[in-house]
Order: C-alpha cells, then sequence, then structure tokens
C-alpha cells in the first residue's frame, strides 16, 4: 500500500513540476519571457507525447489520441465547414452599401493574413483580433456589427483562414505594453477559477488527453491554429471567442464576453504559444 | 427474574439500535452512489473510475477508487481530501466539493460511505 501510496504522490509532484516547468518565465512583466514560455510548452507537449511531430499541434485532441483521430479523418473526408466556406467568401466579396468591401480594410486585401492575428494595436493599447476588425471594417463603412459567436462572422472569419492555411504564426510582441497584454492572458490561462476551480490549464495541459468521462481535452499548443470549427456538439460554425465562453461557464464562472479584453489577451498569449505553427482554419471538432 | 428482564432490554435496545445503523449506512450508500455516478450531481465517475457494475464511461483524470481503507485508514482524512483536495495539493485538478458548496455535508458523506466500500 506504501508503494500505491508514493507511487499516486510520486506522480501528482511530477505532474506538478512538469506544469510549472511549462510556465517557468515568471509572473510580472519585468520577468516573464514568451519566447521561452513558447518553448518550455513545446518541451512539456514532447514529454508527454514523444512521438506526435511538433507540427501535428494544430490538429489538438487528433494529433495525440488514434481513435478519436480515425473518426475525424472520416469526418474530413466530406468537411463540414465547406458551406461556411462558400458563404464565407460570398459575404467576403459582397460590397457594403458604400460601395466598399471587406478586402478594403485589410493588408493584402485580406487574403492570406490569418497568421498575423492577434496583434498588438499600439495606437489604442489593446490586442485586435480578426475577428474585432472584420466588425470594425464594418462599421468604418457604416454598417451594423455581426454578432461575436456564430453565423456570418464565423463564415468570414472561416474564409479568411482558408486563404492562409498553410502559413505559420507570426505574433510578435513589441514592447513591455504588449507583453503586459500578454502576462493577462497567460495568468488567465494558468489561473483557476469557478465554482469547479478549474484553469484551463487543469484539462488542456496537466489534464490533456485524460478522460473526462468519454471525453479527452485537446493540448494546450495549438489551440487557435483551426479556428473557427464546425463543432459537432454545436451542430454549426463557430468562433474561439464562442468556444472560450463555454469553456469559461463549464468551470461554472461568472463568465466573460466574446471579444472581452481578458479573452483577446488569452487569444494573444495563446496564439503566440502557436508561433511556428500554421494557420488550419477553418476545423471540425466533437 | 428483575436481572433477566433488564438484560432482554439491553438486548432488545442493542438490537434494535444496530438495525437502525444497519438501514441508515445501507440508505447513505445508495445515496452516495446516485451521486457518484449522477452528471447533475457530484459527477465523480467523470474523473475516477470504480468497480460499481453501474459504472459507465468512467473517466481517468483522477486515481480510481480502490483499496479505500488501506488508503485511508482514517475515512476523516478521506472526507477532508473531498471536501477540499487543494488543501494538500494546491495544484489538483479536484474541484473542492465541499469549500465550494458543490455537494451539501450530508452528500459528501453519502460518497464516503459510497466509496469506502471499494
Amino acid at each position: 500500500m506504501n508503494i500505491i501510496k508514493s507511487t499516486l504522490l510520486g506522480l501528482s509532484v511530477a505532474a506538478a513540476s512538469q506544469m510549472a516547468m511549462a510556465a517557468t518565465t515568471g509572473a510580472t512583466v519585468a520577468t516573464v519571457d514568451p519566447e521561452a514560455d513558447r518553448i518550455a510548452l513545446q518541451e512539456y507537449m514532447k514529454n508527454r507525447f514523444p512521438d506526435t511531430p511538433m507540427s501535428e499541434y494544430v490538429n489538438g485532441i487528433y494529433a495525440v489520441d488514434a481513435a478519436s483521430r480515425a473518426q475525424w479523418e472520416e469526418i474530413e473526408e466530406f468537411p463540414p465547414y465547406e458551406l461556411d466556406l462558400e458563404k464565407g467568401e460570398e459575404l467576403f466579396n459582397t460590397p457594403f452599401a458604400n460601395g466598399k468591401g471587406y478586402a478594403d480594410c485589410f493588408e493584402n486585401g485580406g487574403i492570406g493574413i490569418r497568421q498575423n492575428f492577434p496583434y498588438w494595436n499600439d495606437e489604442r493599447k489593446t490586442v485586435v483580433t480578426l475577428e474585432m476588425a472584420i466588425n470594425e471594417c464594418r462599421m468604418t463603412n457604416g454598417e451594423k456589427p455581426l454578432g461575436w459567436k456564430k453565423g456570418a462572422i464565423a463564415e468570414i472569419s472561416a474564409y479568411m483562414a482558408y486563404t492562409s492555411r498553410g502559413n505559420e504564426f507570426a505574433i510578435e510582441i513589441p514592447n513591455d505594453e504588449a507583453k503586459a497584454a500578454y502576462l493577462d492572458g497567460k495568468k488567465f490561462f494558468y489561473s483557476k477559477r469557478g465554482q469547479l476551480n478549474l484553469s484551463c490549464a487543469d484539462c488542456h495541459l496537466t489534464g490533456t488527453n485524460r478522460l473526462v468521462r468519454a471525453d479527452l481535452p485537446s493540448p494546450a499548443l495549438g489551440h487557435t491554429t483551426h479556428f473557427p470549427v464546425v463543432r459537432s456538439k454545436w451542430g454549426n460554425i463557430g468562433t474561439l471567442h464562442r468556444r472560450y465562453e463555454g469553456c469559461h461557464r463549464d468551470s461554472r464562472s461568472e463568465y466573460l464576453k466574446p471579444q472581452s479584453e481578458t479573452f483577446r489577451n488569452l487569444e494573444y498569449f495563446q496564439t503566440y504559444m502557436s508561433n511556428g505553427l500554421i494557420v488550419n482554419g477553418p476545423g471540425a471538432r466533437k | 427474574m428483575r436481572k433477566l428482564i433488564s438484560a432482554l432490554a439491553v438486548a432488545g435496545v442493542a438490537f434494535t439500535g444496530s438495525a437502525v445503523a444497519g438501514s441508515h449506512s445501507e440508505a447513505m450508500i445508495k445515496e452516495g452512489q446516485a451521486i457518484y455516478h449522477g452528471k447533475s450531481r457530484g459527477n465523480c465517475v467523470a474523473c475516477h473510475n470504480i468497480q460499481d457494475p453501474i459504472t459507465n464511461q468512467a473517466g481517468n483524470q483522477g486515481p480510481m477508487i480502490i483499496a479505500m481503507k488501506a488508503r485511508y485508514p482514517n475515512k476523516a482524512e478521506l472526507r477532508a481530501q473531498i471536501w477540499d483536495a487543494t488543501a494538500k495539493n494546491p495544484l489538483s485538478i479536484m474541484p473542492p466539493m465541499g469549500k465550494h458548496n458543490i455537494l451539501t455535508e450530508d452528500e459528501i458523506d453519502a460518497v464516503v460511505e459510497y466509496i469506502y466500500q471499494y
């Protein structure tokens, strides 16, 4: 019995120290080192899943669980997001009432630029996500903003991601103010919250690929690369922040709204972690 | 005769007492089982497997519920672990079932009785 006890203790210490390893660089703007954090997260995943190549992490749980992967590959034979892509392209190319369009608001006419979002906007001192830029483009041109979670905004975002498939994420943190936003996102990721006292890291770092009932939480690395996604549970396409809201609600917290500053900072942190991985959105998930 | 009567009376009380205690704890075990496996109740099975035939889709985030009497010779320690697992390990993924009012004190007692059989 002592063996069982010490084995259990050993496992939990190992889990705790691995988790500490994945977030080594401190919790102040002076001490946090995003690049070291990114490498530590990759190392953590390499230790947990030695057979998974780094480039596979864009595929979520399907990178590490063979059984889920087989089901997913069948789904991808007839991608459930195909109609959303068509609608997204049509919406993207439909001019606003003033004759202008989305292409006028973005670099390179909005094509092949997904990997640059979210970015730190130094004039506004805030993180700008792709969905935020889409709605701001609309409002600048006298159109009403779209709802943040599903429908047209997810379809347009899906099309823009699709035109960027294969491009490597290259999120920059240009100064200390941007670093503070990154740090805010990092803190959110690692902090326990809600009645269930769960952090993102509890399920998606320590608990990844371990069963919660019949579900396997995906690895934290590569989380943002494949959004927006058609989720079987939703039955339609949705944005990253729709997923954030659901996840936050599941911890029984007073959950934040999509595109709130903290969620944008979380996306900034998570996408920086994905630097070097490719854009592969939109995706299909369980 | 008086001695005999009082001896019978004592025996009777003792008998009734143990019968009540027996059915009480069986009801508690049943309640504990319902809480343990109920998705909208404790949902303990989401993370902890247990060798109860009714177990369905058990998770493995936490250790299996096995050898509980050997692992927790002191039942109060087991109860404390369920009430707030973060007291011993602040990083524990286990929700503090008592501290955060996820289960009531009575419900925690029932779960302890149920899992203490395994």
